[in-house]
């Protein structure tokens, strides 16, 4: 790694000594730019296919056991003269929420803006290890095949709920789906899983090695803070997934007791004895919930960034934004047991998840103010990166506290798994993700493909999108509080639940609406790219380093050499200066101190 | 007909927006193609800030008119029920009265400080007062919460066994419940899934010569005694169920290979919940509601009127008609209860040859 390092540090570094053809440029390209590319444009790919399957599953809720021209057209077989079939609409619900947790938020927030940013923001030629990097993309990609593949299968594809507890996901003769349908779910993310530890490592040490003069830990713009402590999250957590996954496979398919035990099915006895599928659900949520913060600390540094370039001021508390970021790292290793209070787990760890997890609101309500406080007195430049900024704090906020509720155990008895949680998690950190990724793209287009996106479709993108967030799932709270279960293909059967079929219609109307209009962004998306308004060097007047490289294709990413950091990625509105922004790259003046120490 | 509308709707949809698209798209070749925003965008969307934040209470109120009493935030029918209620309305009413003021400061501050050419932001980096502030506040007022909600899990969780609760089994199989009641020693005898005789009717696998298995008796109707507790302890044959009894503000796991447990005390019968005066709107609403889609709910071959009852519903993915396994809950006095026991096959003679 540090020979390339070397190699590209030479003063006269000449750009077009690697001759590149179409296939190394485009396809197997070990650049870093390129890479987070393709990590875009195939996570969007993935979350247009999530998006429709969460509008399909809701057409279902609102008008159950309806003929549906949509259905027909889309399910074939599993929608029979229209009418969608009890088993696809949970493998609906299934695949959405492993594409957009892990799919979109994972690989496509993460792999998007880390690559993009870690060597540009921290003043390096290129990632550690190109080579990796290229394999960690293609692995994604793989992985991304065959999860669609295994949407064609005969038996269709997993429907066990993206947390695929045993023995629903170990049995085939438990659920069509379970059968081949489960395992390309499982061969896919093991993939994945090997991608994610290859980029996260590649980010890892990239930080650590990489950092141009003057680039200390503690000049580091926050960006890369969330990004390397995302990935020290995700190689620490994701190994345990594998782990399951692979024993999971073992009880699938060679006849071994990890998560099994005493089960009668189908008229048969099995032969599983002495396993627990609470086992799979320690091993499970091990992964699951530091992978919530995996996909909204990318989101959040990316919100840091963009508040304070658009504020026009420094990001108010970097020292406790950076200690936020660690000690939310820290306890979201400790937390997972919130989501098994009621799974057979002994009591008294209960009272202990609670405790660690309501701790963990602590460090997320210093974020919230920490915003709130940039804002203040600011000089806000509302373009559609802010706004989808501010609309990540809002949604951050209205999310994070309903965790006050649900991380309490005694409370969670009664809204535990019902439409309380669906609400909880999309606000939180669905579309708080959402936002950051879209924040990002808005922000950082100019720095990809050399030109702007247009900005009035950015503001109609946004407000449609922010108001139709709300109309989702906002009224979700109040139908999970009155005890409707989550994953039921249809609340007909429960009259009980009559009178919220009417809240059920105008939740699928904002979100039909919502998912309609993010057309928009993709035309603005795909038609800037071509034919987009050119872009300044530094549009948004920004302080971070990526915005002194030539955007032209260019591998190495600075002609000359690299720049050399003097000062915090904050100094926005520095008394002193003219500029109301002063570059990393800018010395400092004689007498002027660096004010945030 | 509905899709058909739908369709109508979005294609229109459809169509606006790309109206729209086509005009925002020249509103920006005739001006300044600059995608920077100017301070005619900082206005607008300022604005639109304080437009959203009235949205935001807006949706909130909406949703406590129109959805406020479905929440089941009152009317628990089990001793530890109101306590659990009141966390949660105290819960509620803080969380309400932080989202009110922060959603304010964001969205306020937004449209306040909304950018001006010229105008110089204040270089306020650090703060560690304010800082110290937000730790503290929420420290202290989450130390309240954790203690008060361990107390009361606590309660919940720990089953007194002085009181001698009547113990009873909830077993799970896809897609159906069955009740094992443990008869007059209370004690269930012995089972597991091996034991299963289809051909005898012995499906939850009971040990027929486990002298506490005589006097079992298993149902499909869950009948409690008002005022009696109970044990539940559960039981899964295949798959991950949940036992959620709402009403009750009851929930737990069925796990295969495994016993789970849950205990509560009933404290309202099923005759007195339908006198309940909540109970009783709830119901001509949704009766109203049902009358209006009369065809399909005849068509589906269920009963038009909705009668209040206690329900066992299964709260955990476990497979196609997931969304169909419950068990009807009557909760009654001790007189009924033993007149309905009374008719009750008990396990030996439940069996087959
Ligand atoms: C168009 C916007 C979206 C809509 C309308 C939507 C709607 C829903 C609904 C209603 C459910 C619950 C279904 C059920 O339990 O029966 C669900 C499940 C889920 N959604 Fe979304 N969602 C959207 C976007 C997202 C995003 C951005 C994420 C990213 C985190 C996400 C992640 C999930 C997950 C993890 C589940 C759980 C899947 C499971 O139960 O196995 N969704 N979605
Ligand atoms: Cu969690
Ligand atoms: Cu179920």
């Amino acid at each position: 790694m540090s020979a390339t390092a070397e190699i590209h540090d030479h003063d006269d570094h000449d750009v077009h000594h690697h001759k590149e053809t179409f296939v190394t440029k485009y396809i197997f390209s070990q650049d870093h730019k390129m890479i987070a590319k393709q990590y875009l444009i195939t996570g969007t790919i993935m979350g247009v296919i999530g998006v429709l399957m969460s509008l399909m599953f809701r057409m279902q809720i609102a008008w159950p056991e309806k003929p549906n021209v949509l259905f027909e057209a889309l399910l074939g077989k599993w929608a029979p003269e229209g009418v969608m079939d009890a088993d696809i609409y949970l493998a609906l619900v299934t695949i959405h929420g492993t594409i957009m947790v892990f799919f979109v938020l994972t690989a496509g927030l993460s792999g998007t803006f880390s690559n993009l940013l870690i060597p540009l923001q921290i003043g390096a030629r290129d990632m550690a290890s190109g080579f990796l990097n290229m394999i960690s993309y293609w692995l994604f990609f793989l992985s991304s095949v065959i999860m669609v593949i295994s949407l064609f299968v005969e038996a269709g594809p997993a429907a066990a709920g993206w947390t695929i507890y045993p023995p629903l996901s170990a049995l085939p003769m438990a659920q069509g789906g379970s059968g081949m349908g489960m395992t390309l779910w499982l061969v896919s993310m093991a993939i994945f899983i090997a991608s994610s530890l290859l980029g996260s490592l590649n980010y890892i040490v990239t930080v650590i090695n990489l950092r141009t003069k003057g680039m200390s830990m503690t000049r580091l713009p926050l960006t890369i803070w969330a990004f390397f402590v995302t990935a020290i999250i995700g190689v620490i957590s994701f190994p345990v997934l594998l782990s399951a996954a692979l024993l999971l496979i073992m009880d699938r398919s060679f006849g071994t007791s990890f998560f099994l035990s005493d089960i009668f099915i189908q008229g048969e006895v099995l032969h599983y004895q002495g396993g627990s599928p609470v086992l799979f659900e320690h091993l499970f949520w091990f992964l699951g919930h530091p992978e919530v913060y995996i996909v909204l600390l990318p989101a959040l540094g990316i919100t840091s960034e963009i508040i304070a370039t658009n504020s026009r001021k420094p990001i108010f508390g970097y020292r406790a934004m950076v200690a936020s970021i660690l000690a939310i790292a820290f306890l979201s290793t400790i937390v997972w047991g919130h989501h098994m209070f009621i799974s057979g787990m002994n009591p008294f760890l209960g009272s202990v998840f609670t405790f660690t997890t309501l701790l963990i609101a602590i460090p997320s309500a210093v974020k919230a103010f920490n915003y709130i406080t940039t804002l203040w007195k600011g000089n806000l430049q509302l373009n559609p990166a802010m706004l989808f900024s501010i609309g990540l704090v809002s949604t951050f906020i209205t999310g994070g506290l309903t965790g006050i509720i649900l991380g309490d155990s005694a409370l969670d008895i009664n809204v535990h798994d019902t439409y309380f949680v669906v609400a909880h998690f999309h606000l939180v950190m669905g579309i708080s993700a959402l936002y950051g990724m879209f924040a990002g793209i808005y922000h950082w287009f100019p720095r990809m493909f050399g030109r702007m996106l247009n900005k009035n479709l950015g503001y109609l993108h946004f407000w449609v999108t922010a108001i139709c967030a709300y109309g989702v799932f906002f009224p979700m709270h109040f139908i999970g509080m009155a005890g409707l279960p989550r994953r039921y293909y249809t609340n007909s059967n429960f009259p009980l639940f009559d009178d919220t079929a009417d809240a059920n219609v105008v939740i699928t109307m904002f979100a039909l609406i919502g998912g309609v209009f993010q057309l928009v962004f993709l035309y603005n998306f795909f038609r800037s790219i071509f034919y987009g308004k050119k872009a300044e060097q530094n549009p948004w007047r920004s302080n971070t380093l990526e915005w002194t490289a030539p955007v032209k294709h260019m591998h190495g990413n600075w002609p000359g050499k690299i720049p050399h950091v003097y000062r915090w990625s904050y100094d926005y509105s520095k008394p002193g200066h003219d500029e109301d922004f002063v570059p990393q790259n800018v010395p400092m003046k004689e007498g002027e101190e660096e004010l945030h120490h | 007909m509905t899709t058909l509308l739908i369709f109508i709707i979005v294609l229109f949809v459809a169509i606006a927006i790309w109206q729209m698209v086509k005009i925002f798209d020249l509103a920006q070749i005739g001006g300044s193609s600059n995608q920077v925003a100017s301070d005619k965008d900082n206005t607008f969307n300022g604005y639109m800030m304080i437009g959203f934040l009235i949205f935001i209470y807006a949706i909130t109120i909406a949703s406590f008119v129109y959805l406020g009493d479905l929440p089941l935030v009152s009317n628990s029918a089990s001793a530890h029920g109101p306590g659990l209620d009141n966390l949660m309305i105290i819960s509620m009413i803080l969380i309400f009265i932080v989202q009110t003021i922060t959603q304010f400061l964001l969205h306020y501050f937004a449209f306040k400080y909304k950018g001006e050419k010229g105008r110089k932001a204040l270089f306020y980096a650090d703060n560690n007062t304010l800082e110290a502030i937000w730790t503290i506040i929420p420290v202290i007022v989450l130390a309240g919460l954790i203690i008060y909600g361990l107390f009361t899990w606590n309660d919940i969780m720990n089953i007194d066994e002085d009181e001698d609760p009547m113990v009873i089994e909830l077993y799970a199989q896809q897609f159906n419940w069955k009740a094992r009641y443990s008869g007059a020693d209370n004690v269930l005898g012995k089972a597991n899934v091996r034991l299963i005789d289809i051909d005898r009717a012995n499906i939850l696998g009971v040990a027929e010569d486990d002298i506490n298995a005589q006097d079992d008796v298993i149902v499909t109707e869950l009948h409690l005694v008002v005022d009696k507790p109970v044990l539940f302890k559960m039981r899964s044959q295949d798959v991950l169920h949940s036992a959620y009894m709402p009403h009750f503000r009851a929930q737990m796991n069925c796990v295969p290979g495994m016993v789970t447990q849950f205990g509560f005390t009933p404290t309202v019968t099923t005759a007195e919940m339908r006198q309940n005066p909540d109970i009783q709107d709830k119901v001509a609403n949704i009766n109203e509601l049902r009358l209006e889609n009369r065809e399909e709910i005849e068509e589906r071959g269920q009963d038009l009127r909705y009668e209040f009852d206690y329900l066992l519903l299964c709260n955990k993915i476990c497979g196609k008609s997931h969304f169909n396994m419950q068990m009807k809950i009557i909760v009654e006095t001790q007189e009924e209860y033993d007149a309905w026991m009374a008719t009750q096959k008990t396990f030996p003679n439940s069996l087959l040859n």
